[in-house]
């Protein structure tokens, strides 16, 4: 039931994850965060089996990291992406395979170019204008289909995860504690506010 | 000992849903409610082990299943909407099935599930309301049409049928009534529903813009463009888009509408479904 989204626009990309983490029947904490920085321009979000998931991104994240300060330059989305599906792919022939599905969001630092990366733990990877992961997939994938245009402002982008939200929270049989979402734009990463006390009615 | 405890005791039906006489009246004018039981000790048990394919997906006997169904009350009535395709496993076994059953001029039924389930049983509903219609002079109400239905299931609960139906109706002494009811004996009543298998994806498009005080033509739209949705992410779901309007004249059918043609409409004049490419370079 962890929830993963993500939404480009014109100039922007935006990542959400659901803040519950939650083990068995019980939510160990209301503010988990399932994001991880790669460098200046890239977000990672991640979800699957506990201990994998947060292993795995900041490998990711290490690796990313090293590489920007050994050759002062940053990797860009595209080249990231395919990088952690190169990791995926064998660690899915190993003997302990990581479970881990991930969106991985950024913003070309030259072209400036809004991109967006669907992976999940078989090692696919999918070129998208908006995905999901888990649950969220089946309530938000056809609400984007409708909604989302490719040349939308970061407004309106807001406005669309808004919905998402909204939806999830009205039809997912367990709660999950709200979204933490962050934009990707040129100038960086940003968290921005996402009010969660606002109750959604049922009809 | 469970075998004489199933060789002696009949069916719950006959205690229950119909008095001596009138069990003999309806065996007497319609097809009997008597099956013929497979010969095993727990023909339950049995029919399960065969056909449930979630449990055991070698399953010798694959049931139609996945569907799109939707039905919603508003300002102007109810609209009824639902996909058209039938599968058996992974095989489309049919993309034309009328999955809104129009069991009398202001009564619709809608199947999911089961598609021998949902066909027989609401045939079987649509007799008992007109049976009901001559018996007291006047049309059936929703409410109690929606309850023949869920006592019927309720009463073989557990024997492996599979069904999700939505009534939807409009009476004089109800006005639009709109009731879901499942093979596991659930009766609700309510403004929304959808059922199946892309029911989530249909909830999902319906809910962003579902108001109390839409007009008819938004409505039908909405309805049909949430059906589109789900034949669109939900592989058991497809076909032609079936679309009905309950109001106090009765019913009246929106058409039957092949969702390709509507898809590329829809993409191409509204912009919509952006991550599908329609330019191969």
């Amino acid at each position: 039931m962890e929830v993963l989204l993500g939404i480009t626009g014109k100039d922007f990309t935006l990542i959400a994850a659901s803040k519950a983490a939650m083990r068995g029947a019980t939510i160990l904490k209301v503010s988990d965060d399932k994001t991880r920085q790669l460098n200046k321009h890239t977000l990672m979000a991640f979800s699957g089996e506990a201990g994998d998931t947060v292993q795995f991104a900041e490998y990711i994240q290490a690796n990313a990291q090293l590489y920007s300060m050994r050759n002062e330059t940053d990797l860009s989305p595209s080249a990231l992406a395919n990088f952690v599906r190169g990791e995926l792919a064998s660690s899915l022939r190993s003997r302990k395979p990581y479970n881990v599905n991930l969106l991985l969001g950024g913003v070309d630092p030259i072209t400036h170019k809004p991109s967006l990366y669907w992976l999940d733990y078989l090692a696919s990877l999918a070129s998208v204008p908006y995905a999901a992961h888990g649950y969220a997939q089946y309530y938000c994938l056809s609400l984007l289909d409708k909604h989302h245009q490719p040349d939308i402002s970061l407004e309106r982008g807001m406005e669309l995860l808004r919905l998402c939200a909204d939806e999830l929270k009205r039809r997912l049989p367990i709660d999950f504690k709200g979204l933490v979402v962050k934009a990707v734009t040129k100038d960086g990463i940003e968290v921005m506010p996402f009010d969660e006390d606002e109750v959604v009615k049922g009809t | 000992m469970d075998t004489l405890v199933a060789r002696y005791s009949r069916p719950a039906y006959h205690q229950n849903v119909f008095s001596e006489q009138e069990q003999q009246d309806l065996n007497d004018t319609v097809p009997s409610l008597k099956f013929a039981m497979p010969p095993v000790a727990h023909p339950s048990a049995w029919l399960r082990a065969a056909t449930d394919d979630r449990s055991n997906p070698s399953c010798p006997i694959k049931i139609a299943h996945g569907t799109t169904t939707l039905a919603f009350r508003f300002q102007g009535g109810i609209i009824v909407a639902t996909d058209s395709r039938a599968t058996a496993g992974n095989w489309i076994a049919s993309q034309t099935v009328k999955k809104v059953i129009e069991i009398n001029s202001d009564l619709l039924g809608t199947m999911a599930g089961g598609a021998a389930d949902c066909q027989y049983w609401l045939a079987w509903l649509g007799m008992q309301c007109r049976l009901h219609e001559l018996r007291h002079k006047r049309r059936i109400s929703v409410a109690a049409a929606s309850k023949i239905l869920a006592n019927l299931v309720y009463q073989y609960k557990g024997m492996g049928l599979s069904m999700g139906t939505m009534c939807a109706g409009v009476t004089k002494e109800e006005g639009a009534a709109l009731y879901y009811i499942d093979s596991d004996g659930t009766r609700l009543a309510g403004d929304l529903f959808c059922v199946g298998s892309g029911q989530t994806f249909a909830y999902g498009v319906l809910d962003s813009e579902y108001r109390w005080d839409l007009t008819t033509e938004e409505a039908l739209e909405l309805g049909s463009r949430s059906i589109l949705a789900a034949t669109h992410r939900d592989a058991y779901s497809g076909g032609f888009i079936n679309l009905y309007h309950v109001k106090e004249t009765g019913w009246e059918k929106h058409g039957f509408t092949d969702t390709n043609p509507v898809f590329w409409k829809t993409k191409l004049e509204k912009g919509e479904f952006s991550n599908v490419t329609s330019n191969f370079d």
